[in-house]
């Protein structure tokens, strides 16, 4: 799928992030390897969406440092190498054009060829070739996330980011969401997902990062996390406990 | 008069919509992008700028008369051109008042969308300037309303290009001069008969901005 050398694994190093004094992310450490579902889990506020920021050169980190292995892996994105990272928002933002031009537009912006074509195979692979003139706008909301995912597949990126994926979805949407997002990992691409939704994380994930607060409390594989939690913390969200 | 289509009746109106849509056209190939540049642009005086515009959208027409008539007055800088009470003055004329309003409102719409689009464009690549002919497309009919509203100032103002075009007969006679003349001449069928014209045409501009924005919504959900 690639025939580039590896951007992983990524190295998150001392992460750290504030808005005027206020710590929202601290310390956080991890390296992401290739392949699997890593999940960050945790209460709204936790610094999870914050963390799929930083690592996709959205944000500029205030202290430490993200890292790609590839040098060539721009982390604050500089035209004409295009990212091999990518990223789907919580609410996916959907251009006012068809659901078509939405994908090639992101084609061509990063200068990528064929875009034409690349887009029906991205349509056809997530069983959206009917709705391909359609205005992406007017689409459900299931359908509006497959496109994002599409449009964020088309750009083949090594790693690809999901920011709770399937927060405003209803319960069918969701399972296509989930069985989307396995089949990407059963191609061989990295997933960093964030979710609400433990029931998710325990279904998808094959490593769990919780956090708490800004900080990365607990980095362990899935399993583990969800049968024997380390810290009391962890234990209690995973209980529904309210941390205070 | 209307009906029987007099020719000079017709003139009349030819030249006021060639010049008002030439000055339309300049006015949004110059104010849809410095617009847009504003909108994703931060630099310090940025809101004195904004404000700045917001103001000028109520410029007295009689006063953009005033600054193009200065400006190709024989003894003006740009006097040695000759274009004072021509046609090419009075869009110079109509361009300044109409630049205002596509500048604002291009910028107010393009920074609605790109507060909106931001983090996918920058997920992109496509930061400053680079996202600016995604967020003019996307914008389109929004834009197409702001476009019509400066229309629709030009068509109705009589101040500037009474000022720069003198009001000479079949040559820079607009309907809205016209009328003013014809009227206090007495002949009021022909004032008439342009302000009918007049009035159709504000309709249809509205009817078209309606049009636009419906068109957009089937777009933008």
């Amino acid at each position: 799928m690639h025939d580039a050398i590896s951007i992983l694994p990524l190295k998150v190093e001392d992460l750290g992030f504030q808005v005027s004094g206020n710590r929202l992310l601290d310390g956080v450490s991890f390296i992401l390897t290739k392949g699997g579902i890593t999940t960050i889990i945790g209460h709204n506020g936790a610094g999870k969406s914050l963390t799929l920021r930083l690592c996709h050169g959205l944000l500029m980190p205030s202290s430490g440092a993200v890292k790609w292995h590839d040098e060539r892996a721009p982390q604050t994105g500089t035209h004409g190498t295009h990212k091999r990272h990518a990223m789907v928002f919580q609410r996916p933002v959907m251009l006012r054009r068809s659901a078509k031009a939405n994908i090639t537009h992101a084609l061509s912006a990063l200068g990528i060829p064929d875009i034409a074509t690349k887009a029906d195979f991205a349509l056809a692979r997530f069983g959206l070739s009917d709705l391909a003139e359609r205005p992406a706008r007017l689409m459900s909301g299931g359908e509006q996330q497959r496109l994002a995912i599409a449009r964020a597949w088309a750009l083949s990126p090594e790693v690809l980011f999901l920011d709770e994926p399937s927060s405003h979805l209803d319960p069918g949407a969701t399972r296509q969401i989930e069985a989307i997002v396995t089949s990407l990992v059963a191609e061989g691409m990295t997933i960093l997902m964030t979710t609400h939704d433990l029931g998710q994380a325990r279904r998808l994930s094959n490593r769990i990062l919780f956090f708490n607060k800004g900080r990365l409390v607990e980095d362990a594989p899935a399993e583990k996390f969800f049968s024997s939690p380390q810290t009391p913390e962890a234990r209690a969200f995973i209980v529904g406990d309210l941390l205070w | 008069m209307i009906i029987s289509l007099d020719p000079q009746f017709l003139q009349i109106v030819g030249l006021s919509l060639r010049v008002t849509l030439t000055a339309l056209l300049l006015a949004a190939l110059i104010g849809l992008p410095l617009g847009a540049l504003l909108a994703v642009s931060r630099f310090p005086g940025r809101t004195a700028v904004i404000i700045l515009f917001n103001g000028l959208m109520g410029l007295p027409p009689v006063v953009a008369g005033l600054i193009v008539f200065l400006l190709l007055s024989r003894s003006g800088p740009l006097g040695g051109l000759g274009w004072l009470f021509s046609p090419t003055a009075m869009v110079m004329a109509q361009t300044l008042l109409v630049l205002p309003i596509v500048i604002s409102l291009a910028r107010s719409t393009i920074e609605e969308l790109w507060s909106e689009y931001r983090e996918h464009l920058m997920s992109l690549e496509l930061t400053g300037r680079r996202a600016i002919p995604t967020l003019l497309w996307d914008g389109r009919f929004a834009l197409a309303t702001g476009l019509l509203a400066g229309f629709g100032r030009a068509t109705a103002e009589v101040g500037a290009v009474l000022i720069v075009g003198g009001n000479i007969a079949g040559y820079t006679r607009t309907m809205t001069t016209s009328i003013a003349l014809e009227t206090s001449k007495g002949d009021l069928p022909l004032a008439l008969g342009l302000g009918i014209v007049l009035i159709a045409l504000t309709l249809t501009i509205n009817a078209a901005a309606y049009g636009a924005s419906r068109v957009g919504a089937r777009f933008a959900g």
